[in-house]
């Protein structure tokens, strides 16, 4: 579903300080399935996820994508896969609002509005209706037990109860394809675990996950479906599962 | 309507962000709406009191002729009159009695002047200016000193009303024979004389041809004096302006210096929001209407506090820039007077250089790359 | 020169949009220069970054020069009791040769820059960014069109002396200001108005058919321009008339007044938005074939027509209606 070809990427292009974080990378990623980048910090894999989930143009390279969601859309021709590397920031963010949601290292809600509100503002720019959008919020925090925190602010949240408002976040687009940033690095076993839990049952319905993690937790977990190794900006090595 | 919901969606959001940042957004404002409210001042005063001389010399008379000799005023000989009524076009032409008292105990200079339906011998009326600064009321006495050094006592027997204050304050009505008493005023010459033309479009000919006949006089239009005091005052706020026009600097620098520096929390923010799916047109409408919101609220509190104290405070700040020095003080309401193009003009001269200067670091606020969170 | 704060403004605003549009202009030529939509490199991404500002830019500037558009007229009416013979607006921007040439300009800038945004809109709906040549080369021969409305605004208003009283010289001036054009003002009222109905109606019908089946953008758009041209003409020579109820008031200006219940502004504001919209669609004709483009710009004009002709009707309505309803007759005189 998600094509790379040969994807680069290069930062401080031309100055004393350029440094190339992804380099040669060709990865395909199948829908339904759970994938691990695992690898060192440093080794370009938050990059990479970045880059999969098109929240950043690679420098050079190619990404195509596959699937119901690129239907409709005037670039891609029937059928085939549908280029999507050098689409205008607009189209971009259109697929990455529809097909994408992300949960990262630091939760990143934003403080000062309520659990509701958070939930809601990916969804802010589609032009849904407020009483709608409302709704469908209630219900995926409801989904996660949280219905008592509606109105809570951030601020008062315990550590899982916010794991699970960044997780609500993400899927309040309905998304194919989550994308997740280091997730338990802040979280003790237990959360881990719990996180462990719900990628679960995201697959389940259907979606796919992509996870970057150094955590023994994530990528010895059974439900995953295939761990890719990062080193120095290069896929170093790959194992399938079952 | 998914555009329409999509534009409430993120006012609502830049709504309650701006109330979050209250004691930032504050500042700013206060800022504003103080450089709205004296520019707002300046103008509303110069129109006001344009206007109200405009109102109140529509009843002057059209064209008055003044006799120089030396470059000097010098009385003009009564039979200008007849002369000057032999000129196609003139309705009317009468001479005025009028002339400047010096009092040294109040030290201000009074206007006596003579007119139809005067006081009776002995009396006069006078404005509101008169009383004030000769601390009296209707009914008590003034005594004036005349060319000879005598003091003739006069009393007072009513005063001219306020709505004609600007003219009226140091006006005294008198009689013709009390004026001759005070003044020195040979028989047969009057201070000046007033006609009335019958054709409005002929002032500027029947001028001219006064002038041919009488090369030493000198017929001023009203329109003229209209036209002059239009210029002083546009002269006098354009001036006010240009002076401001430092501080109005200071604003903008201090604005962009706002717009430029967001605080670490709010760059966090906007990056949240692109990281999870918001587009930089977004940001920008989302920028756009934080701008609009803070500009409006301060350009209306601004101009409503300007209007208040033009109006109904009698804009005690600028007074003695804007009147001149003047003793006579009149103490009068100025008619409430705004239109659109005085609107229009401040919102050029404050909210498009806030604007103007806000676009370039909103702009590079809402550029940050949605990727900046993960990193 | 005239002191006035309204000036003051006008220098202010005309300054600031003359400096954002060169500012504009020094990008769109790096654009022109560097622009490639394949690449991924960051000069590439720092230049699709950029066109947001310059759009950002350019909205900021068709606002701020209608408002501009609107204070020159406010400004030139309330300087014309300075200038004896000057009967209102037109009478103070007839003191030189430099106060109609601006006005004109600076009404064709603001549609200029009008335009500009429908391209710019248009370019933005398609995902390769196919008209950014095109406009960045447009944008670039605004500018010095702004620059030179600047100009002339500026000569304008040195050129401005009131006639007040001087001290101790003659007091009389020989100047009488010029009076309005007097030619615009005497077209014959009744094949003037066949005609101003003529064109209107041919301007709906071509409207309608280019709604209908996407074809003839150019006809709708030219005769959107005529009806503009043709419009100004019929409210100086017999519209206006018909509101000031007197047959020699030929004022373009006064009809903002307060006293007319400011119906120039929905008049004009109609006028400028209807013939706008219209010539928007001419604009896009030239790219109806680009393959990014095919579906959006009919879409696009679609709306544009709509737009236009409602407010070119609602134009024509608020005319009729006055015509037909006050007492005044203009024919006869």
């Amino acid at each position: 579903m998600i094509e790379l070809t040969d994807i680069k990427k290069v930062f401080n292009a031309g100055r004393p300080n350029e440094f190339t974080a992804v380099e040669e990378v060709s990865l395909s990623l199948d829908s339904g399935k759970v994938t691990v980048l695992k690898g060192p910090s440093g080794s370009g894999k938050t990059t990479l996820l970045g880059i999969i989930g098109c929240m950043a143009r690679p420098t050079s390279g190619r990404i195509h994508l596959t699937g119901p969601l690129m239907q409709g859309m005037a670039f891609a021709p029937k059928g085939a896969p549908a280029e999507v590397t050098s689409l205008p920031e607009r189209f971009l963010t259109e697929i990455r609002r529809r097909a994408f949601g992300f949960i990262f290292q630091q939760f990143n809600l934003i403080r000062g509005i309520t659990v509701l509100e958070n939930v809601m503002l990916p969804a802010y720019p589609m032009g849904d209706d407020f009483k709608s959008l409302r709704e469908r919020a209630t219900r995926i925090l409801k989904d996660f037990n949280l219905s008592g925190k509606l109105s809570s602010r951030i601020e008062w949240l315990s550590g899982g109860e916010a794991q699970r408002v960044a997780i609500s976040r993400a899927l309040i687009n309905d998304p194919a394809v989550i994308i997740a940033d280091e997730p338990t690095a802040h979280l003790d076993t237990k959360l881990s675990a719990e996180f462990m839990d719900i990628v679960k049952r995201l697959k389940g319905e259907g979606k796919t996950v992509i996870i970057a993690s150094h955590d023994p937790i994530v990528f010895d977990s059974p439900i995953i479906d295939r761990v890719v190794e990062m080193r120095d900006g290069r896929i170093s090595g790959e194992h399938i599962r079952s | 309507m998914g555009r329409l919901d999509k534009q409430r969606n993120i006012i609502d959001f830049t709504l309650s962000s701006l109330m979050r940042r209250k004691a930032r957004n504050i500042a700013l404002m206060l800022v504003y709406t103080l450089v709205v409210f004296v520019l707002a001042s300046v103008m509303f005063f110069a129109q006001a009191i344009k206007k109200e001389a405009s109102i109140i010399l529509k009843d002057s008379p059209e064209i008055i002729v003044q006799r120089l000799v030396a470059g000097r005023q010098a009385l003009v000989p009564e039979d200008y009159i007849e002369g000057i009524g032999k000129i196609r076009g003139v309705q009317s032409v009468a001479g005025r009695y009028w002339g400047y008292y010096f009092d040294p105990v109040a030290g201000a200079n009074f206007t006596l002047m003579v007119t139809d339906n005067g006081p009776a011998i002995g009396k006069i009326r006078v404005g509101k200016g008169v009383l004030r600064s000769i601390r009296a009321s209707e009914g008590d006495i003034l005594p004036l000193k005349n060319y000879v050094g005598e003091w003739i006592v006069f009393r007072i027997d009513g005063s001219l009303s306020s709505e004609s204050e600007l003219v009226s304050s140091d006006l005294i009505m008198i009689s013709e024979n009390d004026f001759r008493k005070v003044f020195d005023m040979p028989k047969g010459h009057y201070t000046d004389l007033v006609l009335d033309v019958r054709n409005s479009r002929e002032r500027a000919v029947i001028a001219q041809k006064i002038k041919d006949i009488y090369p030493d006089t000198r017929p001023i239009i009203r329109d003229e004096i209209l036209r002059t005091y239009d210029s002083i005052f546009n002269w006098r706020s354009g001036i006010l302006l240009v002076i401001m026009s430092a501080a109005l600097l200071a604003f903008i620098i201090f604005a962009w210096d706002k717009a430029s520096g967001l605080s670490a929390e709010e760059k966090k923010e906007i990056g949240i929001l692109k990281a999870i799916g918001w587009e930089t047109s977004d940001i920008i409408f989302m920028k756009f209407w934080e701008g609009a919101v803070i500009s409006l609220s301060s350009f209306m509190a601004g101009i409503i506090l300007a209007y208040y104290h033009v109006f109904f405070a009698s804009s005690s700040l600028f007074e003695p820039v804007l009147k001149g020095w003047s003793v006579l003080y009149p103490d009068f309401r100025l008619t409430p007077f705004i239109d659109g193009a005085q609107v229009t003009t401040l919102f050029f001269l404050t909210v498009l250089p806030y604007t103007v200067a806000t676009i370039v670091p909103s702009w590079r606020a809402a550029t940050v790359d949605p990727d900046s969170v993960m990193r | 020169m005239i002191l006035h704060p309204s000036i003051m403004a006008l220098f202010m605003s005309s300054f600031l949009i003359c400096l954002l549009l060169m500012y504009s202009a020094y990008y769109g030529f790096v654009i022109l220069r560097k622009w490639d939509i394949k690449s991924g490199s960051e000069q590439q991404l720092e230049l699709e970054r950029r066109t947001y500002l310059i759009s950002t830019i350019l909205t900021y500037v068709c606002g701020f020069q209608l408002i501009s558009l609107f204070l020159y007229m406010f400004t030139a009416d309330i300087l014309h009791p300075l200038f004896a013979g000057a009967m209102c607006a037109s009478g103070a921007l007839s003191v030189n040769s430099y106060g109609y040439p601006t006005l004109l300009l600076k009404i064709f800038n603001f549609m200029a820059a009008g335009l500009w945004l429908v391209l710019n809109y248009t370019d933005n709906r398609a995902y390769d960014y196919p008209l950014i040549r095109t406009k960045y080369r447009a944008l670039i021969l605004l500018t010095p069109l702004i620059i030179v409305e600047t100009y002339l605004q500026t000569k304008y208003f040195r050129g401005l002396k009131a006639d007040i009283i001087t001290s101790c010289c003659s007091t009389l001036f020989t100047s009488e200001s010029s009076t309005i054009a007097s030619d615009l003002a005497s077209v014959p009222s009744v094949p003037g108005k066949i005609a101003f109905y003529a064109i209107m109606a041919l301007t709906v019908l071509s409207g309608i058919y280019l709604y209908l089946k996407g074809k003839g953008g150019y006809i709708f758009s030219a005769f959107c321009g005529l009806t503009f041209i043709v419009s100004i003409i019929s409210v100086i020579s017999f519209f206006s008339l018909y509101y000031y109820e007197l047959p020699s008031h030929h004022c373009p200006f006064d009809i903002l007044h307060g006293e007319y219940h400011y119906i120039g502004y929905p008049l004009y504001l109609c006028l400028f938005g209807g013939t706008l919209a219209g010539m928007g669609t001419g604009v896009l004709m030239p790219f109806r074939k680009t393959a990014s483009l095919m579906e959006t710009i009919p879409a696009i004009q679609k709306r544009l027509v709509v737009f236009s002709l409602v407010c070119l009707l609602i134009f024509t309505v608020m005319v009729t209606y006055r015509m037909a309803t006050t007492p005044f007759i203009l024919e006869g005189y």
